[in-house]
């Protein structure tokens, strides 16, 4: 049987996507605008905001990701495109662009959710089987997901306040080093003692699969304003072993609660990372190791594909299309949409007050 | 416009999450809170409680810093969370459509220095700052509202 070989469509996040993928798992090609597009006086990527510079960049991606393909609009079979969650105006230009195209050629077109791309990539990138359990953690993003099938997600549990990847970028900030802060942390707790200073492991000592990583931040500012008194500014060796113990308490409570939504999974095929957080070195070899201990697969697709990219709305396209969905003109763009419509919500800690 | 200040020594997270509840309750469609205050210093957890008290019910309140904006759907009118620490110039808050919430929804805006002169003239200020292991919350606005706020907290 020939492959299908479908579009993918991405503008949700700050990044502006386009990719040609096959259903043999071939990318074809995979164009992202965007990520280098640092602001040193904040840190951070600039996001891109207005949907009509989304729109304008999506032209020219769809363009480049098809000549790199070598194919015409003609030489595909479908269209996906992300249709939230994110930036009502990125993925509005997305779900527009998606359908004047499938208005124009007759191709069938598929909406995908973002969070599903990234969930659905293991069986891009290695074949995995269902189920399995999915450890998304980037610097939006952080939760526990048991993939069962194409539309069949569980959440298990995730961050309730900031994304470990938004808590590196801020540990950076607070720090003086550079943007993004996950590599510049990383390279700094390499050069330090992650046991001299000891730092909190928030909502460990709960049960279940939630984290949190908020505290963690304004220990670690209390922690540099501590080791700078009286001395005006902050040792490098300080802040060295600041980012070890930091890095070490994110690694120990992702480990710990991975550990926990796993047992949750006695079927799961695998253990599977994906997001930027997920190149954190020890972040790695901590689950790496979980894995080895359990005796179970772990598998970590290539950082192209665990950040965001437009060749896991292509596959989520097919494998939905392949499913039996299709979307009409009536796509709509969704600026919130859990992948998990039956998870309750996360609740703060602690919360109290009249109405709790 | 007469304004004055309130000051609320915050001495642990109940005590915020205690604050954000009075808040809720408070506020009015077509309020906005600009929330100030450096890294660390508790905006997002004040936003946070106050919105989940506003809508009285168990809801993810993410940190909006990588979303920029999170809205939440109320009976009694929506909530816009903002983060505009990413943001670089002005006219990305008229893109945002932040400019058009003020006057629909509640709208908390964390990093309001961005807004320009786009913030609203009757625009309630929260300051936090560290206070020993807590945090000490100055919220400055239209005397008449901030008197109504005092009775109740």
């Amino acid at each position: 049987m020939k492959p299908l070989t479908f579009l993918g469509i991405e503008s949700s996040c700050d990044d502006t996507a386009a990719a040609v993928v096959r259903s043999d798992g071939t990318i074809m090609a995979s164009v992202v605008e965007g990520q280098t597009a640092l602001h040193a006086a904040f840190g951070g990527v600039v996001p891109e905001i207005a949907a009509r510079a989304h729109a304008e960049r999506l032209d020219t991606c769809v363009e480049q990701a098809l000549t790199q393909a070598g194919l015409a609009l003609t030489d595909l079979d479908g269209i996906a495109v992300t249709a939230g969650p994110g930036l009502i105006g990125g993925v509005l230009s997305g779900v527009m662009l998606a359908k004047g195209l499938a208005l124009a050629t007759g191709l069938p077109m598929v909406g995908v959710n973002h969070l599903a791309g990234h969930a659905l990539t293991p069986r891009l990138t290695d074949g995995l089987k269902f189920p399995y359990l999915m450890l998304l953690v980037s610097g939006g993003h952080c939760q526990f997901l048991r993939v069962d099938g194409v539309d069949r997600f569980t959440r298990l549990g995730g961050s309730i306040d900031d994304a470990p990847g938004e808590a590196f970028d801020k540990v950076a900030k607070i720090l003086a080093l550079p943007q993004p802060g996950g590599p510049s942390v990383q390279a700094e707790a390499a050069l330090g003692d992650a046991k001299r200073f000891p730092l909190p492991r928030p909502l460990l000592d709960r049960p279940g699969c939630d984290m949190s990583f908020s505290g963690l931040k304004t220990a670690v500012l209390r922690l540099r304003d501590t080791c700078m008194t009286g001395l005006g500014g902050l040792r490098a060796q300080d802040r060295r072993d600041i980012c070890a113990a930091f890095q070490g308490a994110v690694a120990d409570v992702l480990t710990e609660k991975t550990r926990r939504a796993l047992l949750t999974c006695p079927d799961a095929t695998a253990l599977a990372v994906a997001g930027g957080v997920a190149a954190n070195v020890e972040i790695r070899a901590r689950l790496t190791a979980l894995c080895n201990e359990l005796d179970l697969r772990f598998l970590a697709p290539p950082l192209a594909l665990c950040t965001d990219n437009a060749a896991m709305i292509a596959w989520a396209g097919i494998e939905r299309f392949q499913s039996g969905a299709l979307d009409g003109m009536e796509l709509v763009a969704r600026p919130r949409w859990p992948l998990d419509q039956t998870a309750p919500a996360l609740i703060g800690s602690g919360k109290k007050g009249a109405k709790a | 416009m007469d304004r004055s200040e309130l000051c609320f020594d915050l001495v642990d997270a109940a005590a915020t999450e205690r604050l954000g509840s009075a808040l809720a309750d408070w506020l009015r469609i077509g309020d906005t809170l600009l929330l100030e205050g450096p890294i660390g210093a508790g905006k997002t957890h004040l936003a946070r409680s106050l919105i989940q008290a506003r809508l009285g019910r168990a809801e993810d309140v993410p940190s909006p810093t990588f979303t920029l904006v999170q809205t939440y759907e109320d009976e009694r009118g929506d909530i816009w969370h903002a983060d505009l620490y990413r943001l670089s110039q002005v006219d990305e808050v008229i893109e945002l459509g932040l400019d058009a919430a003020f006057d629909r929804a509640i709208c908390l805006v964390e990093w309001p220095d961005r807004l320009g002169d786009l913030a609203p003239d009757g625009a309630f200020q929260l300051t936090l700052s560290a206070k020993g292991d807590g945090r000490v919350a100055r919220l400055s606005g239209p005397t008449a509202r901030l008197k109504e706020l005092g009775r109740v907290c």
